[in-house]
């Protein structure tokens, strides 16, 4: 196991080695659902819940299933499986318990499941050999760093919509020209901290 | 081998584990109990909790039309939620206007039945049942339009003579899922233990079924009559039809109803089609023309170039024109497209017919 402390790991997975900005994972949500910042923001809190739940969970399994078995090979189906079943179990707690925020999540949360970020954060869990708290501050951090990337671009985003945008670049290109700017913008951080 | 064997074994006790664990959520808290439907004010239900109101009344053997099977994606199952649907959701707004918002329109495949809840629906949905059938006759009329009839066997349907019924095209090759479409019934109102319906071939997922891969004596599940397109008794008067294509068959039914019941109103039918190869039924119609009261066929032929062809020419409109004199108490009722639907109601308010007194089906 690498030695980096666990705070490290978790302003690195915010700043410099941010989902979106560094490893460009989960882009469709982010694309998709970053026009308005309420919206933005509940999305971005409900991915760091579940990313951190799933992620805790695929470490046991992962440890104390996956490896013992020597079943390293089905790795990525198991570990969606796992993010699957959370997800749908999320569902109906929030939709008996916090139906307010079930509404206003509403077909958001079930296509959380196939947020590429959630499966990425567990798969780098384990090519980084990370231990159970490093693995814990790692997946908040890049939840964090996954919800502030998308309220960001939804500031942007709900600013740029009264501005008068080239027909061609409208939607879906200036929000990838402007994630690019981002992008480059947090390699700024880059000297601050460094994992990988 | 027993590493393939154990990687199976492994594998499914971990997923059975996870399918457990979801069952049992679904048992505890997913399951909202028994809850208490309640239908426009007097009909009560005791229904388990938890599923989508389609579902909740289709259990009850209560049919809403919806097109899609539950997807939100055809915005046909519109009821009204008076109590207990909670808010409207995201996958509802694209399907209703503001009007049905503030009149508690919903979605009855996206609305949820977790308490106690009161709708309303129009009361001719409790005469709507699904039926199996069977194709006893199939024609082939012209080029594009089939002739199908469905027997019934012991079950009997009663409808209004212009409703309509939904057939379900079940998964076929090239259509994963199945797909409900509307049909009229072309068939006497009289004739209770069989369905018979005009279907043209679009290329569309249910008339590619029935034009390709359906053959006489195959099950085929119906449900209805739905519909507010219906032979309208008080109005008095005379009638004019019009209609193109299969939108000949609720006035095929309507003109059955006449001339079974002996009604003496005065009755035009104007038919567009393209060629005399387009023209169908026209035997059926003649018979009309000699056993109904006063009525009389106007085919109106849009590209018929042959000096064969006596009957009309050019578009509906103009015929309509030509026959229809101002200041008579006529009602009219029109099948057909869109397109067409609207130039022939244009054409008929300019003969001074009220809009109220204008029933159309469009498809």
């Amino acid at each position: 196991m690498i030695e980096v402390h666990p705070l490290v790991i978790f302003i690195a997975s915010i700043f410099t080695s941010n989902m979106i900005f560094s490893n460009f994972l989960g882009m469709c949500s982010f694309i998709a659902v970053s026009k308005e910042i309420p919206t933005a923001i509940g999305l971005g809190i409900a991915v760091t819940a579940v990313l951190t739940f799933t992620t805790i969970l695929n470490y046991f399994v992962y440890w104390y299933i996956v490896v013992p078995f020597n079943l390293e090979y089905l790795m990525y189906i198991i570990f969606i499986l796992v993010i699957a079943a959370f997800v749908q179990l999320l569902e109906m707690v929030l939709e008996r318990y916090l139906s307010s925020l079930y509404y206003a999540l509403g077909i958001f949360l079930p296509l959380i499941t196939v947020n590429c970020a959630i499966l990425g954060v567990s798969l780098f869990m384990v090519s980084r050999q990370y231990n159970f708290i490093q693995t814990v501050f790692f997946a908040a951090g890049s939840g964090i760093g996954w919800a502030l990337a998308i309220t960001a671009m939804a500031g942007i985003r709900s600013r740029l919509s009264e501005k008068s945008i080239p027909e061609g670049l409208r939607g879906t290109p200036i929000t990838l020209i402007i994630t690019g700017i981002m992008a480059l913008a947090f390699i700024g951080f880059s000297g601050m901290v460094q994992i990988q | 081998m027993s590493t393939i064997i154990s990687t199976t074994v492994i594998f499914s006790i971990l997923a059975a584990i996870l399918a457990l664990i979801l069952t049992l959520a679904d048992r505890t808290i997913g399951n909202y109990g028994e809850v208490k439907l309640t239908i426009n004010d007097d009909k009560d239900y005791v229904v388990d909790g938890g599923n989508s109101l389609l579902s909740t009344l289709i259990s009850q053997k209560i049919f809403i039309p919806s097109a899609c099977g539950g997807k939100g994606s055809c915005g046909y199952c519109k009821v009204t939620v008076k109590e207990g649907g909670g808010p409207v959701l995201a996958t509802e707004l694209p399907w209703l206007s503001k009007e049905e918002l503030d009149n508690n329109v919903r979605l009855s495949c996206q609305c949820k039945v977790k308490q106690n809840i009161k709708i309303e629906i129009p009361e001719e949905l409790f005469n709507v049942k699904e039926y199996s059938t069977s194709v006893s006759k199939m024609e082939q009329l012209t080029n594009t339009i089939k002739h199908l009839r469905f027997d019934l066997g012991e079950e009997e349907i009663n409808f209004k003579p212009g409703q309509y019924v939904q057939l379900k095209a079940p998964a076929y090759e090239g259509s994963p899922d199945e797909v409900y479409r509307a049909y009229s019934v072309a068939s006497s109102v009289n004739d209770k233990h069989a369905i018979e319906l005009l279907i043209g071939y679009t290329g569309g997922i249910a008339t590619t079924y029935v034009h390709q891969y359906l053959k006489e004596g195959d099950k085929v599940h119906i449900n209805g009559p739905y519909g507010e397109f219906y032979y309208h008794e008080d109005d008095g008067g005379p009638i004019i039809f019009a209609g193109a294509g299969t939108g000949m068959a609720p006035i095929i039914s309507i003109l059955q109803y006449m001339a079974d019941n002996q009604i003496q109103r005065k009755a035009l039918f104007f038919f567009g089609a393209k060629s005399m190869d387009d023209l169908f039924l026209i035997d059926k119609l003649n018979t009309f023309e000699k056993t109904l009261y006063d009525f009389k066929f106007i085919p109106t032929l849009s590209r018929e170039e042959s000096t064969e062809w006596t009957g009309e020419r050019g578009r509906v409109p103009a015929s309509i024109d030509k026959y229809i004199e101002k200041g008579v108490n006529y009602s009219a009722y029109l099948c057909g497209s869109p397109a067409m639907i609207d130039s022939i109601v244009e054409a008929l308010l300019a003969k001074d017919i009220p809009l109220e007194k204008i029933y159309y089906d469009k498809f």
